[in-house]
């Protein structure tokens, strides 16, 4: 007779599943998982980079120097600088750009399609391309100015501490107010215009249906938005990497930046280990206040 | 179904077993080693992608696989490699400061017993200062470079100058003539954007005002009256629009491009600058770049300092945990072996003293169209380079000065306080 199989299909199906997924689980806990848990533990230890270099447990030592470090704190200021602009920016063009696609203008399909393409550009080339905009002998920023008459002489733009940090800001911007524009285009077309229609009947003027109407109901989309681009403007890099390595006088130093020069150029693992998860705590901290103020579950029914 | 299921899960199991194994297995056949060196200074990749062929071709059973970046990412790629286990590299270039920290991280191959006496006795003794710590040798020579100073012969002509700057208030009074007549509007092009490059210019300037990094306990005396006079020269200058305002985030390749587009008098750079200011490619002043002797301050002058430059050399050295130290060790003798250096000197001059000497130096300046230029001017300006410190702590502590200049040079705080503020930093740098 047979052995019959101890397990209901049901279980069956369940162990087949399993071992489907496993090959991709395997990955991601090795890829993902294992490189966070490992910096976790690393953030306690000073641990210089190097073969032979001993480990030392201090504790929280690596997050209360950086906690009283004037420089990290001079950094997060930074940062929160370059993310709130940047991302009332995006907001607010894509906000512009996602109202206008709405509207249907002629060539709407096509704006909507040409809009993905500086979001399409890897952010390494859109740091390159910036650069060399932004450049004092060959850029096209300047040679843009000198035509119009608005310069006299080729400007060394990021060579002035107080500007290079908006510079970098714009290219951001530009970079990622498609991601914004495109979320929100599709809110707002999905969004019924019997609710504008009404209201225009009961004489509410543009600004009106657009400021009580369809922004409220734009919520739960800003909110994605919101969440999404705060994040990653506070965890900017590559831009930072490519345009201005942090400079001039350390005015565009972005708090991943620092934490990419204490790991690799100083060999300072344990600091670089416990910035990123101080990075983490002000992520998530922002992205709980925002769904804080933001989310109203009711609205989305 | 059952029976479905169970082959199908039979056929997953065999697969993810074999790719498992397969991940690990070791090839037969030919070594792969894989190199890691800048593409800037020194020989262009096409030229040593060339070397490594030839050397695959007398060695059938290594495979040279050699890899290019930017200068400023060399150390990280460094570092993230060694991480490997095998390393991503089994030799890397490695700049003249870093051999101190890479040491101290176990990085480097002690190749004492592997180094020849001929190769001690006929390389410069210079070149070996960049890879021997502590009478260990860690490395092999590669590129002898120095800082150079390079003018415009013809704008100096159109000028009015019959003789380069001797010191660097000449200079100032140079500039100053060409800007008057209009023939450049900033004639003075630096690297003193906020990465190394500008410390390699601060390291020229303070050593020519008689000055240093370290004294003999190891403290920091950049910050003293030397070195604040040079840093708040550097900003006179750029205040007077002699120095371009753009040097503040230019690199050593932006300086060329500026150079090489007639934008400027003079520019410090390393030798490449020169060899591609004769490349009607790259240039539009073939045939107007000239060297003199890097300037000095008056100061320095007068305290008997004849020239002052900064020692930029590089070596190869092998990665302590390669399994193929043996074929490596083979490539890089060949790299830097005479034949292979002479016949590529044009690019970089080699590091065999013999090939300056007697009818070897008729050869060797012969060997290319620039190298009867190139040759004497190595000559009389490398013996006048000066290193940076060699400490382990020297990457962090350069970053710090770097942002003290940068500081200065935007005004966002005085020469005094920004080197102050350095030199406070390597205090505690060196007291970790």
């Amino acid at each position: 007779m047979p052995r019959r199989s101890s397990l209901s299909l049901r279980q069956q199906d369940a162990r087949t599943a399993w071992l489907l997924v496993t090959p991709a689980l395997v990955i991601i806990l090795g890829v993902m998982l294992w490189p966070i848990v490992y910096t976790f533990i690393l953030s306690f230890f000073n641990a210089p980079t190097g073969l032979n270099q001993v480990r030392t447990f201090i504790w929280l030592g690596n997050y209360i120097a950086m906690i009283k470090d004037p420089e990290f704190w001079d950094t997060i200021k930074r940062t929160l600088y370059f993310t709130i602009v940047s991302v009332v920016l995006e907001m607010a063009m894509g906000l512009g750009v996602a109202q206008l696609i709405n509207s249907h203008p002629w060539g709407w399909k096509f704006l909507r399609f040409a809009l993905i393409v500086p979001w399409a550009v890897p952010t390494i080339v859109n740091g390159a391309m910036w650069r060399w905009i932004y450049s004092a002998d060959f850029g096209a920023l300047n040679g843009l100015l000198m035509q119009f008459g608005l310069i006299k002489h080729y400007v060394p733009w990021l060579t002035f501490p107080n500007l290079a940090m908006p510079l970098v800001i714009l290219a951001d911007a530009w970079h990622t107010m498609p991601f914004v524009a495109l979320i929100l285009q599709a809110a707002l077309a999905a969004l019924p215009e019997e609710l504008d229609e009404a209201a225009a009947v009961d004489g509410a003027n543009a600004f009106q249906r657009f400021w009580s109407i369809r922004l409220p109901l734009l919520r739960p989309a800003i909110l994605v938005a919101l969440i999404a681009r705060t994040v990653e403007a506070f965890r900017v890099f590559d831009i930072v990497y490519i345009i201005t390595s942090g400079g001039p006088a350390n005015s565009t130093l972005t708090i991943t930046f620092f934490t990419y020069l204490n790991s690799f150029p100083w060999g300072k693992q344990g600091v670089g280990a416990a910035l990123s998860f101080l990075i983490s705590i002000f992520t998530i901290s922002m992205a709980l206040i925002f769904i804080r103020v933001l989310y109203r579950p009711e609205e989305t029914q | 179904m059952r029976t479905m299921n169970k082959f199908l899960m039979g056929l997953l199991t065999t697969i993810l077993v074999f790719s498992v194994v397969g991940c690990g297995a070791k090839k037969t056949g030919p070594v792969t080693i894989h190199i890691l060196t800048m593409d800037q200074a020194g020989l262009k990749p096409a030229e040593i992608d060339q070397i490594a062929r030839d050397f695959e071709a007398a060695n059938p059973d290594i495979k040279v696989n050699m890899e290019y970046v930017g200068y400023d990412y060399v150390h990280d790629k460094i570092v993230t490699g060694m991480a490997a286990t095998p390393p991503a590299y089994d030799a890397a270039m490695i700049d003249v400061i870093w051999p101190d920290e890479f040491i101290k991280n176990g990085y480097l191959l002690d190749v004492t017993s592997r180094v020849t006496a001929d190769m001690k006795s006929g390389m410069f003794p210079a070149s070996w200062n960049g890879v021997t710590r502590n009478g260990k040798i860690y490395g092999m020579p590669w590129l002898m470079d120095v800082k150079y100073f390079m003018y415009n012969k013809d704008m100096l002509q159109k000028a009015g100058i019959s003789a380069p700057p001797k010191t660097w208030e000449d200079l100032v009074a140079d500039a100053t003539i060409i800007k008057q007549k209009g023939i450049a509007e900033f004639p003075i092009i630096w690297s003193w954007n906020q990465k190394e490059g500008v410390v390699c210019d601060f390291t020229a300037l303070l050593f020519g005002n008689g000055g240093a990094f370290l004294d003999a306990s190891g403290a920091p005396v950049f910050n003293n009256d030397k070195g604040v006079q040079i840093l708040t020269w550097m900003k006179q200058t750029l205040d007077a629009g002699l120095s371009n305002p753009s040097s503040v985030s230019s690199d050593e390749n932006a300086v060329e491009a500026d150079f090489l587009a007639g934008k400027s008098a003079f520019a410090v750079n390393w030798l490449f600058q020169y060899s591609d200011s004769q490349d009607a490619s790259k240039s539009q002043i073939v045939g107007q770049a000239a060297f003199a002797p890097m300037p000095v301050f008056a100061a320095g002058a007068a305290a008997g300092i004849v020239s002052a430059s900064v020692d930029g050399s590089s070596s190869f050295a092998i990665m302590a945990t390669t399994p193929y130290a043996d074929q490596t060790w083979k490539f890089l003798t060949y790299l830097a072996s005479n034949a292979v250096q002479t016949k590529y000197s044009a690019e970089m001059l080699p590091v065999w003293q013999s090939d300056f000497t007697g009818s070897a130096l008729a050869t060797l300046e012969a060997a290319t169209p620039i190298n009867p230029v190139t040759v004497p001017a190595f000559l009389a300006q490398f013996p006048y380079a000066n290193e940076r410190p060699t400490v382990p702590y020297y990457n962090e502590g350069s970053a710090d000065l770097q942002l003290a200049i940068q500081q200065a040079l935007t005004g966002v705080k005085s020469p005094k306080d920004a080197l102050d503020a350095a030199a406070a930093a390597w205090v505690a740098l060196a007291a970790k």
